[in-house]
């Protein structure tokens, strides 16, 4: 996978929606603009949600990688 | 030049052919402009949402609150109603939220614990023993949070509180207040008023996206 430099990481590990996707949201509120934020999750629905979720509050995600059970994200803060 | 060149040709006919220039020019212009406008309008806007929450059991406090704090975290206005029995979601203590499949045959009665094909097993029992067994609905309630836990769903306190972080508006219904006998006090403090339908109506006019829950 793609190697992404990253200033956070945040475990969802094991939680569902639309938990892995607020905590996405309270973690970047921690960042500063252009930081990177890594997010793993397990909900399946988290792929097509996170990109969701990027579009529409317009925080850039870098990539999106599956690592055995889990889904690894790397989302700037804008 | 240009004054000489208008005032040339006969008045009537110019005038017309003019006004039929220019109104074909202004279609045209009205029109890109009109779009390039009406986008802006749409990018510059914060989405809003309004939800009116009227059921008061266990499964169905999750969709209000999993609809309202994800589309905060979109960064979305959003303001939830609560009426009728949607009022128990206002209660401090959202611990005595029950579910029961009583009278409710779409609800799946699964085991939350044992072997894989133990929990798989859709337990079908007829609404007439549902009905006799001493504190079946305590039982299914747990049963249901135990399988909410296994899943890693959130609380509904949990998601009620993020709501309130995330600045969602949580609005109680003064008639069914009245009506069912409920005490201020029972409820949260943060609930931002007591009103009725015709303060929520125009919330809901001005909202994107408006749900009956």
């Amino acid at each position: 996978m793609t190697q992404v430099n990253f200033d956070k990481e945040l475990d969802a590990r094991g939680l569902s929606c639309p938990l892995p996707i607020l905590k996405t949201k309270k973690a970047l509120n921690d960042l500063m603009s252009g930081q990177v934020l890594k997010v793993v999750a397990t909900d399946p629905g988290s792929v097509k949600d996170m990109q969701a979720f990027a579009t529409q509050t317009g925080n850039p995600l870098l990539s999106t990688a599956e690592e055995g059970k889990a889904y690894v994200f790397f989302m700037q803060k804008k | 030049m240009e004054m000489q060149a208008l005032r040339t040709p006969p008045a009537a006919a110019t005038d017309a052919a003019l006004d039929r220039a220019i109104n074909e020019r202004i279609d045209v212009l009205l029109e890109q402009r009109l779009e390039a406008k009406l986008a802006e309008i749409k990018a510059a806007k914060t989405p809003s949402m309004t939800i009116i929450a009227t059921k008061g059991t266990l499964d169905w406090a999750y969709p209000p609150f999993i609809l309202a704090s994800t589309a905060a975290a979109l960064g979305w206005n959003v303001s939830m109603f609560f009426t009728f029995y949607g009022l128990e979601l206002l209660k401090k203590d959202l611990r005595k939220l029950k579910v029961s499949p009583l009278g409710n045959p779409a609800m799946p009665m699964k085991m939350p614990m044992g072997p894989k094909w133990f929990r798989a097993i859709g337990w079908n029992i007829p609404n007439v023993v549902q009905s006799v067994i001493p504190a079946y609905e305590a039982f299914a309630t747990k049963m249901m949070k135990k399988t909410i836990k296994n899943n890693g769903v959130a609380e509904i306190a949990e998601l009620r509180s993020l709501c309130l972080e995330a600045g969602v508006e949580l609005i109680g219904c003064q008639m069914t207040v009245d009506l069912f006998g409920y005490k201020r006090a029972q409820f949260i403090p943060e609930v931002k008023e007591y009103v009725g339908a015709a303060t929520f109506l125009p919330m809901a006019k001005d909202a994107d996206v408006s749900l009956f829950i």
